[in-house]
């Protein structure tokens, strides 16, 4: 099954004007952890109480858990996404991606568990660096930011290292 | 400051937000960016999608961005260069990236797509980033202040014009994508 897919570099220039109509019409970067870290103040909030996020320094000051311009943002990327692969007819339910499973199997507890620990772990980087693929390697990059070529570099690097240690054995197609 | 082609302000960036995320997510999608395969291939050099979008967009977004900024239509939106806080994550960033297969954009549009592990991937997102707001006044204390740079851009580490940083963008970029051209060719020389 392929999605019916775009030329890159069209997408990637669509997603340079995208970025040029956010900061002249909006002035607004493009960006979506602090949208999620917002939605982690919000969904601890039943384990800490309205109080306890409201006390903690990051949720007060740095990603607010509200629905603002950037938590609306992620929220319609979710919809946008929707609609296009709903609309393409690509839309499937899926649990272990193939070259997960060349390399780990078909477990699905096995990806899960992966996935969740991958995500607990990107996060947490993208919230220590200040910004992920979209608020830094692109947002940030296109204005030439030291942060995020630094985070651009270093992030490809590390993840080179991480894939080549994990599925170097898998079959080159 | 206020640029003048900034008309949407106040409540209006709700819907902005959501009609920007919006088109951002199809782009994402039809850009092939919320497949695992197609990430993690790209840090294996078997699929270069990933470094297609963003290089593109980086140099149409750049220039478009340095030409309307040169005519004040624009502010900078700069990340602070708190380098031992960014290169630690990074690191994590990197590792985290290939472990869940996308990253935090293409990983919320992934479950638009139907991709289970997307979703398990993010309530794992949500437990990373309230692990991150609990550790923050630590973080703060001890992390991020050392060696910060401020909102530094490249151009200010050296007293070429503004221009030629541009030049070296588009330049960069041209010798990249032909980088790619010749060892997609030589790979897969049937397609």
């Amino acid at each position: 099954m392929k999605t019916p897919r775009w030329n890159p570099y069209l997408v990637g220039a669509l997603i340079g004007v995208l970025s040029i109509l956010t900061f002249s019409l909006a002035d607004k970067p493009i960006g979506i952890s602090t949208g999620i870290a917002q939605a982690s103040g919000a969904c601890s909030v039943p384990m800490l109480g309205a109080d306890g996020v409201a006390a903690n320094t990051y949720w007060a000051k740095k990603a607010v858990p509200a629905w603002d311009y950037g938590s609306l943002f992620v929220l319609g990327t979710f919809f946008g996404a929707l609609v296009s692969s709903l609309g393409s007819g690509s839309f499937k339910l899926e649990s272990v991606p193939a070259l997960w499973r060349e390399r780990f199997g078909p477990s699905v507890g096995k990806r899960f568990l992966a996935a969740f620990i991958g995500g607990v772990v990107i996060i947490f980087g993208a919230r220590l660096a200040d910004g992920c693929t979209s608020g830094h390697g692109i947002s940030g990059s296109l204005q030439l930011a030291v942060s995020s070529w630094t985070f651009f570099i270093v992030m490809f690097i590390s993840g080179i290292v991480t894939a080549f240690i994990l599925f170097r054995g898998t079959s080159q197609s | 400051m206020h640029t003048p082609l900034a008309f949407i302000t106040g409540s209006n960036l709700l819907w902005a937000g959501l009609l920007f995320g919006f088109i951002f997510g199809v782009l994402l999608h039809r850009g092939g960016v919320t497949d695992f395969n197609v990430i993690v291939k790209q840090f294996l050099f078997r699929d270069f999608t990933v470094l297609k979008v963003m290089f593109t967009a980086i140099v149409v977004g750049g220039v478009g961005l340095f030409i309307l900024h040169g005519q004040e239509l624009s502010n900078w939106h700069i990340k602070p260069a708190t380098m031992l806080a960014v290169i630690l994550g990074a690191l994590l960033f990197g590792i985290g990236m290939v472990i869940y297969g996308y990253c935090p954009g293409t990983g919320i549009a992934a479950i638009a797509a139907g991709k289970l592990d997307a979703l398990v991937g993010f309530l794992g997102m949500l437990v990373g980033a309230a692990a991150y707001a609990l550790c923050y006044d630590w973080i703060a204390a001890n992390i991020l202040p050392v060696a910060d740079l401020g909102k530094k851009r490249l151009p200010e580490l050296s007293t070429l014009p503004e221009w030629v940083w541009y030049a070296g963008l588009v330049a960069l970029a041209a010798i990249v994508f032909a980088l790619v051209a010749r060892v997609e060719k030589a790979r897969f020389p049937a397609s």
